[in-house]
């Protein structure tokens, strides 16, 4: 089936199995590997994208529901070679650290901060609850996602490391 | 050794420290924009996909394996069995515990999710449509799930493929002073017996297991891109199972998504993806599902453990011992490089002066996944720290005694270190009261009490829970441990090129514990280059000298002293040839942080770099020098370094659902100097969550027949933020006094020392209940159980 989609901007199209998981769509044919898989069954989080600006486990969703939609990952969060707060939240606060969950997570608290520039510690502890860590412990992650809230993008300098 | 410096330590221009120090993670800016380079990112032209068909039953006979559908599918390039690696001659390997685990089943299969057949095809899809294809005739048979009926006389005999064998005994393996024990115990005024089970759980990193095979047909060059924590073990395990020519094997460890000693063990799949690769010529990558992860790779614990406590009416421990029946499934795949069958165990003497220990290990073989030391364990000390905790606190509810108390009065003391433990080993160094003060200082340890007596007042069910634990880790000195013969010695190479840059090279491999910013940051400290100068080199066995890898929190006390002496060794080479350019003796110089100056006129020197660059240059060097900035050393760790630390944790427990909220959780530990501090205090939140998780919800149970209940993770259940609190962490410093720059590990310090703690306040919480002991993991139903008078078994889905 031929599937069209917007991803980070640019548009593609191509010609999937019917079958085929998103995940696989963006991590094999669009080649957009820092989005991850992890379970199969929704539970870590560590496919999350966004269709249309909502975030969503790419695992459980087929490549032709997303026809015809917006679709933004991990790739599209920097700017023009600017980390988005986010980003840069998470290597300030140490919220990383094999990796692995960081694209997914990252994806989850920018759609919160979006929706809710100011959240609270328990409003961000929920709004992550759906992305499993098994690194940090989650600590640092939050405060990562505090950082970004405090520092919105015009105080996120550019990073070239 | 190197004292930590008291004085601040200077700033690179980059602003970071030219050595100890908080700085951000070199690695990180390639996992925030989505270009790591993890195994299943790996994509060469032609490249094949792998799946592997897996056994439905615990326990079957294999009649037969038809494969010729699933070979007639468009697609299929491949349909290998273990009838087609039999002729290889590689249908069994051999598990670092010196037994050996089928590669794909040809006589039975012998735990569900067990190897079978596996397939190599265009697509993944298609690998995994052809799996349906295949036509195994099994024959059930009947199955032992639980340990304690493995060594019964009509117990179907699991391993009938080793000649002579009869039951599912593996081993029996003691430590410690039987005698001296028992005679403490007959003359003992107190003693607290409790059965005590450490449950089957799983490490479950976010990144599955996988590899991705190239056997080059022309070069004859096997690359080998796969999940390992020990790139160069893997090299040479397979050079001696499959007879490859060592040189012409290259593992690559790339970016892994955590390891937590899932990734120590060499699996099926990995063998499966060569052999998939040499039949087709073409580059084969398998990456496993999330069920196939929990179903057949290294799982943890599974010891079921009566732990006895002898003690005087005043609180003085006068004896521990413990029985132990451990479960290692079907295979004695243990993954573990020491010489004692039951790893570490038999530290379980805690951190208490006392002189009589005894432990017996009863292992067995159950129709269930092998595995049994993995999830940042440091090789069963988490079992041990959990038996011994567990029974203090269940001393102290017999003697009606605060557990900080009793703690306090039996804890070792500075002065008895170097301390020999009852059963052999040597603790290197400790202050355990002023971190044990340092904890109850940070948690408020008497209001805490108030409040809970407050509120038990109030029928409110509020729970504090202390654990103490001693760690051993940097495996290790050769006396005690080597892998299939390999002693665990790691090299270390330092390059520093003309332009004052270097290349440091490591034997072990991150999985996420930030050794590109660590290992820099030690460099930096000796030789004083700023770590952004240097770049880490790891996890590619053709570029990196050989070690054994990184589990059992090693990176820092084995290749972290190996870091830092082959800096010293480019620090001593450089003295040489700024003394040639400088026109000066050797002696005349001193050494300050990046330079080596003339002695009483500190205007001249020669910095690193300009030394770089001398020792690249045409200037003349003296006699025995050889040009180039450069070093490698090979470090033998000569003893285990000690990490330790006191953890508190505070929960609310609702007796009416049985549902625990963990309030606070204070972790103090001593690691030693801490290199990155932001790191360390990382690598404690990590574990504290997997104690979190351990001690409350995960759990991979058995029903009789074998079948896993918890293959996957709508079943097998991981702590999110929501579980977790916001840990309060503290820190004493007590060096070791024979590691270089003194750092003792801490990787797994809060794995092995937190679950203790929770359960410990879990059962503080509902003790008015009259629970003394609940296992875990303390599930609202199992604590509502517990508080009802009736704990089951938590392993087994039995009634």
């Amino acid at each position: 089936m031929q599937v069209n989609v917007t991803v980070n901007g640019v548009e593609h199209s191509a010609d999937v199995e019917p079958r085929t998981l998103l995940v696989h769509f963006i991590r094999d044919d669009l080649q957009l590997r820092g989005t991850h898989w992890g379970c199969d069954t929704s539970n870590c989080g560590a496919c999350t994208v966004w269709v249309d600006e909502e975030p969503v486990k790419s695992c459980t969703m087929l490549a032709v529901q997303a026809d015809a939609k917006t679709i933004s990952t991990v790739e599209g969060l920097a700017k023009g070679g600017v980390l988005d707060p986010v980003q840069q939240g998470f290597m300030e606060c140490h919220g990383l650290q094999c990796g692995y969950c960081t694209p997914g997570m990252m994806m989850t608290a920018r759609a919160l901060l979006d929706r809710n520039p100011h959240p609270g510690e328990e409003e961000i502890r929920e709004g992550i609850s759906g992305n499993i860590c098994r690194c940090t412990g989650y600590k640092n992650i939050v405060s990562a996602v505090q950082w970004a809230a405090e520092n919105p993008a015009d105080a996120t300098s550019e990073v070239t490391a | 050794m190197t004292a930590v410096e008291d004085a601040p330590v200077p700033l690179s221009a980059a602003g970071n420290p030219i050595g100890f120090g908080r700085m951000h993670r070199k690695e990180d800016v390639r996992f925030l924009r989505g270009e790591g380079n993890y195994v299943d990112d790996v994509q060469l032209p032609g490249m094949l996909y792998g799946a592997i068909l897996r056994s439905p039953f615990a326990h079957a006979r294999i009649n037969s394996v038809d494969t010729s559908a699933a070979e007639a599918l468009p697609g299929v390039k491949a349909v290998i069995t273990g009838a087609v690696l039999e002729t290889l001659g590689l249908a069994w390997m051999p598990t670092l515990s010196y037994d050996t685990q089928a590669v794909l089943a040809t006589d039975k299969v012998r735990f569900q999710g067990q190897e079978v057949a596996f397939v190599v095809a265009e697509s993944k899809y298609i690998a995994r449509d052809a799996l349906e294809l295949i036509d195994v005739d099994y024959e059930p048979l009947p199955a032992v799930a639980d340990a304690k009926k493995a060594l019964d006389a009509d117990a179907p005999v699991i391993r009938d493929d080793k000649e002579g064998k009869t039951d599912n005994h593996i081993y029996d393996w003691e430590a410690g002073n039987k005698e001296a024990t028992e005679a403490a115990f007959a003359a003992a005024e107190v003693v607290v017996t409790e059965d005590i089970l450490y449950p089957r759980v799983h490490p479950a990193p976010m990144e599955t297991c996988g590899s991705v095979a190239h056997m080059d047909p022309v070069t004859g060059k096997l690359k080998l891109w796969t999940t390992t924590q020990a790139p160069h073990a893997h090299r040479t395990v397979y050079a001696l199972v499959a007879g490859l020519p060592e040189q012409n094997i290259q593992v690559i460890s790339p970016d892994i998504g955590g390891g937590f000693g899932n990734k120590v063990p060499i699996y099926p799949g990995y063998v499966c993806s060569i052999v998939g690769s040499i039949v087709t010529g073409k580059p084969v990558k398998w990456m496993e599902d999330r069920s196939e992860n929990l179903m057949s790779t290294g799982f943890a614990r599974d010891y079921h453990m009566k732990v006895s406590i002898a003690s005087t009416r005043e609180g003085r421990i006068q004896a521990v011992k413990v029985d132990v029946l451990a479960d290692h499934g079907a295979f004695n795949g243990v993954a573990q490089p020491t010489k004692y069958p039951a790893g570490f165990f038999h530290i379980f003497t805690g951190s208490y002066d006392y002189p009589a220990a005894y432990c017996n290990v009863k292992a067995v073989y159950t129709n269930k996944a092998p595995g049994g030391v993995a999830y940042a364990c440091s090789f069963r000390i988490t079992e041990a720290v959990y038996a011994i905790e567990r029974i203090v606190d269940c001393l102290a509810a017999e003697l009606n005694m605060d557990s900080a108390e009793l703690r306090l009065k039996n804890l070792l003391r500075p002065e008895q270190f170097p301390y020999t433990t009852p059963t052999g080993w040597e603790y290197d160094s400790g202050d355990y009261e002023k971190t044990m003060r340092v904890a109850m200082g940070i948690a408020g340890y008497d209001e805490l009490r108030k409040e809970q007596a407050e509120k038990r007042a109030r029928g409110e069910y509020m729970g504090i829970g202390i654990s103490f634990f001693t760690e051993g880790v940097g495996a290790g000195p050769r006396k005690h441990m080597d892998i299939l013969g390999l002693g665990m010695a790691d090299g270390c190479d330092l390059r520093v090129h003309p332009t004052g840059k270097a290349q440091v090279r490591l034997s072990v491999q991150s999985q996420g514990q930030g050794h590109e910013t660590t290992f820099a940051q030690i460099v930096a400290h000796e030789l004083g280059i700023p770590p952004e100068d240097i770049e880490v080199i790891h996890g590619d066995t053709d570029n990196t000298p050989f070690g054994l890898g990184t589990y059992g929190s090693r990176s820092t006390p084995v290749s972290g002293a190996a870091a830092a002496l082959v800096a010293r060794k480019v620090r001593d080479k450089a003295r040489l040839i700024a003394a040639a350019a400088l026109e000066c003796a050797p002696d005349d110089l001193e050494w300050e942080l990046g330079r080596w100056f003339v002695k009483g006129d500190p205007e001249r020197g020669r910095t690193i770099q300009e030394i770089a660059m001398d020792a690249h240059s045409a200037l003349e060097l003296p006699e025995g020098v050889e040009g180039h900035l450069d070093a490698q050393v090979v470090y033998n760790p000569p003893n285990l370094t000690y990490p330790y630390g006191c953890y508190i944790c505070v929960v609310d427990v609702d007796p009416g659902t049985g549902q625990v909220k963990v309030r606070r959780f204070i972790a103090v530990d001593d690691c030693g100097p801490r290199i990155n501090p932001m790191i360390v205090e990382g690598q404690v939140h990590g574990g504290i969550a997997d104690g979190i998780g351990m001690a409350l919800m995960e759990l991979i149970a058995f029903d009789e027949d074998g079948n896993n209940l918890g293959g996957s993770f709508m079943d097998y259940l991981l702590p999110t933020a929501m579980e977790c609190p916001d840990y309060e962490l503290g820190e004493t410093v007590t060096p070791s006094p024979h590691h270089p720059i003194g750092a003792k590990g801490v990787g797994e310090s809060a794995t092995v020392g937190s679950p203790a703690a929770i359960v410990n306040a879990v059962i503080d919480a509902i003790s008015p209940f009259g629970v003394r002991h609940a296992d875990m993991p303390l599930t609202p139903a199992n604590v509502w159980r517990a508080i009802q008078g009736r704990n089951v078994r938590t392993d087994m889905a039995v009634e």
